[in-house]
């Protein structure tokens, strides 16, 4: 499949960190999911061959962790910080003004499927408060007109991709 | 004077002729040219305690090692995912190298062949351009084989994390690096004990924040450090100040400065110079403070905290101001207990769902005063009975909220002779 025929070197690179060809299965999800956009069956199959595991092991290993995604997402995944700290600084109603302006649920995509909108927990930003993840980049120190900016940019990136 | 920070001294000291300017490395040389107990001894004499939140003396930790093993591992904590904790970001963007240095020291002093520095997932740019610093050291002989032409080889690798606060806890890391589910493990053994660590080999695991220390620990010699902070609580200390303050951020300070001096001579104050009304001093997992004046004057150490009721922990302190509903925040801290606990065991599983069913129904004004005991009750039946110390945080938002502030809580209470839904039925 084409994990392996177009990341050969990163792979090898990968397990080569390793005394046990296991403790690839994170890095090589990861790359799976940049690969094909999110954690797709095949994608577990995959790296359940090149691991040397059961499939069934390697999608335990998916569902455990939010940052693996066992559905397609938008082309832009945006991970808002609700946790205490960023609460305290006003990041539920920044939450709500955003699933508002983007017209969706907590968790949801957005119809042109631009945009997967969810909350998450601590990412370590408190300081920088309401903030959020796009693509796992940080974006903090927000507020709805520069979230307005950055979500127009990143339509038109969207729409300059598919043409 | 910044021992971690210090790129806010020095210009750019994340870049590698900068730190090497400025004594960048010379740390490690220095520690090559000792035997490795003696490495140990230096770090165990400074009094470095764990930065990241146990205290633990880090050399003490070091020398549980048994240095007849032939295959150990030095792992570096950097999962950073307790609520409002940012320090060890702010180190591995700044002073990257510091924290290499720091590793390979501790390395060298338990004879280690490989460092793995563990990433939480959302680090995603910190651990590429992590990669990058390592690269630099590696080709400049600091890392990798033959180090310094010392005859030891060692290696330096990240590895990403995945969205698991968890995978903090020191052998719940440890099954993930493994390629695992992150859960933690029984123990004994501990992970310094053969069987215990990395792949079965004696682990040390640290925190960012404690090794970025030891360079300058093996430089400066023990007794330098003890001159700083205070006997019990040496060194400096990174102190994490989010929530209702003028200006959030990260406080590199000595070890002993007190909440007023931190919150407002270097914090700005209250928000909107509104009143201080609590404290959380350690992230989501400590107890909750009251602030009074004798708060106020307590010194941040690990000793003093215990005076007002509280820990120091992580220093991950977030101040809440009079408008906020501490019951409110109860909620908020369970939610993300009943989001992050691993599932493994059951009084943690089963007592985070309830917490936070329960503290759902004290927000929507449908619980009684017996919905309030057994909250109490749900959370002291956790407390101590769990495989890991997330069962143990997860009860500390309920427990001291209540005894604290019952104040907050009793106002959400149904109104007498309303009908409220009884305790324990089903929702």
């Amino acid at each position: 499949m084409a994990l392996k025929d177009k990341h050969a070197k990163q792979i090898e690179a990968t397990f080569a960190k390793y005394p046990d060809k296991r403790s690839a299965v994170m890095p090589l999800l990861h790359l799976s999911q940049q690969e094909y956009g999110w954690v797709s069956p095949e994608g577990i199959e995959e790296v359940a061959g090149l691991c040397e595991m059961d499939p069934t092991q390697v999608r335990s290993i998916a569902g455990f962790y939010t940052m693996y995604s066992e559905e397609p997402k938008g082309r832009y995944w945006l991970q808002v910080c609700t946790d205490l700290s960023c609460a305290l600084c006003g990041a539920d109603k920044f939450y709500e003004d955003l699933k508002k302006e983007l017209n969706v649920e907590d968790g949801g995509t957005t119809e042109d499927g631009v945009f997967t909108v969810e909350h998450v927990m601590c990412l370590a930003a408190c300081d920088k408060a309401p903030m959020l993840q796009c693509n796992f980049h940080f974006e903090e120190n927000l507020d709805m007109d520069k979230m307005r900016t950055k979500l127009a940019a990143w339509r038109a990136e969207a729409a300059k991709n598919k043409a | 004077m910044y021992i971690l920070y210090r790129g806010r001294e020095v210009k750019n000291i994340h870049k590698f002729d900068v730190y090497t300017e400025h004594g960048g490395y010379e740390g490690l040389k220095k520690a090559l040219g000792m035997k490795p107990a003696e490495v140990i001894e230096t770090v165990k004499a400074s009094g470095l305690r764990g930065r990241g939140g146990a205290g633990f003396s880090t050399g003490m930790k070091w020398s549980f090692i048994p240095q007849s093993e032939p295959v150990k591992y030095v792992v570096v904590n950097a999962d950073e995912s307790e609520t409002g904790t940012f320090k060890d970001r702010e180190i591995m963007e700044t002073n990257p190298h510091q924290l290499i240095e720091g590793a390979m020291i501790c390395a060298w002093a338990i004879q280690a062949k490989a460092v793995y520095i563990y990433l939480r997932g959302e680090f995603w740019d910190v651990a590429h351009e992590l990669d990058k610093r390592i690269a630099e050291a590696r080709k400049a002989g600091f890392v990798g084989d033959n180090v310094m032409g010392s005859g030891w080889s060692c290696n330096v690798y990240t590895h990403l994390g995945a969205g698991a606060y968890i995978c903090g806890e020191e052998s719940a890391l440890l099954e993930s690096l493994e390629g695992k589910l992150g859960q933690p493990r029984v123990r004994p053994p501990f992970p310094a004990q053969k069987g215990g660590g990395l792949y079965g080999e004696p682990t040390v695991v640290n925190n960012v924040e404690t090794l970025t220390n030891v360079p300058w620990i093996v430089t400066n010699g023990a007794d330098e450090y003890k001159k700083i902070g205070t006997e019990q609580s040496p060194g400096t200390k990174i102190f994490c100040v989010s929530g209702h303050v003028e200006k959030p951020g990260n406080y590199e300070l000595p070890m002993g400065v007190t909440f007023r001096e931190l919150l407002y001579t270097h914090a700005g104050g209250g928000k909107d110079g509104r009143k201080i009304k609590a404290i959380l001093p350690s992230g989501g997992s400590g107890p909750i403070i009251r602030v009074t004046e004798e708060v106020l004057d307590t010194k941040l150490t690990y000793e003093d905290l215990g005076k007002v009721g509280s820990i120091l922990g992580s220093a991950s302190i977030i101040v809440m101001d009079e408008t906020v509903d501490i019951s409110w925040v109860a909620a908020r801290i369970i939610k993300f207990f009943k989001h992050e606990s691993c599932g493994k065991c059951t009084p943690c599983r089963e007592g985070t769902y309830w917490l936070d069913k329960l503290m759902d129904r004290v927000m929507e004004g449908r619980a009684t005063q017996a919905d309030l005991d057994l909250v109490n009750n749900v959370a002291k039946n956790m407390a101590g009975m769990t495989l890991c110390a997330l069962g143990d945080f997860a009860a500390n938002p309920i427990i001291h909220t209540i005894k604290n502030f019952p104040e907050d809580f009793k106002q959400h209470l149904a109104p007498a002779g309303k009908a409220p839904t009884r305790a324990g039925a089903a929702d």
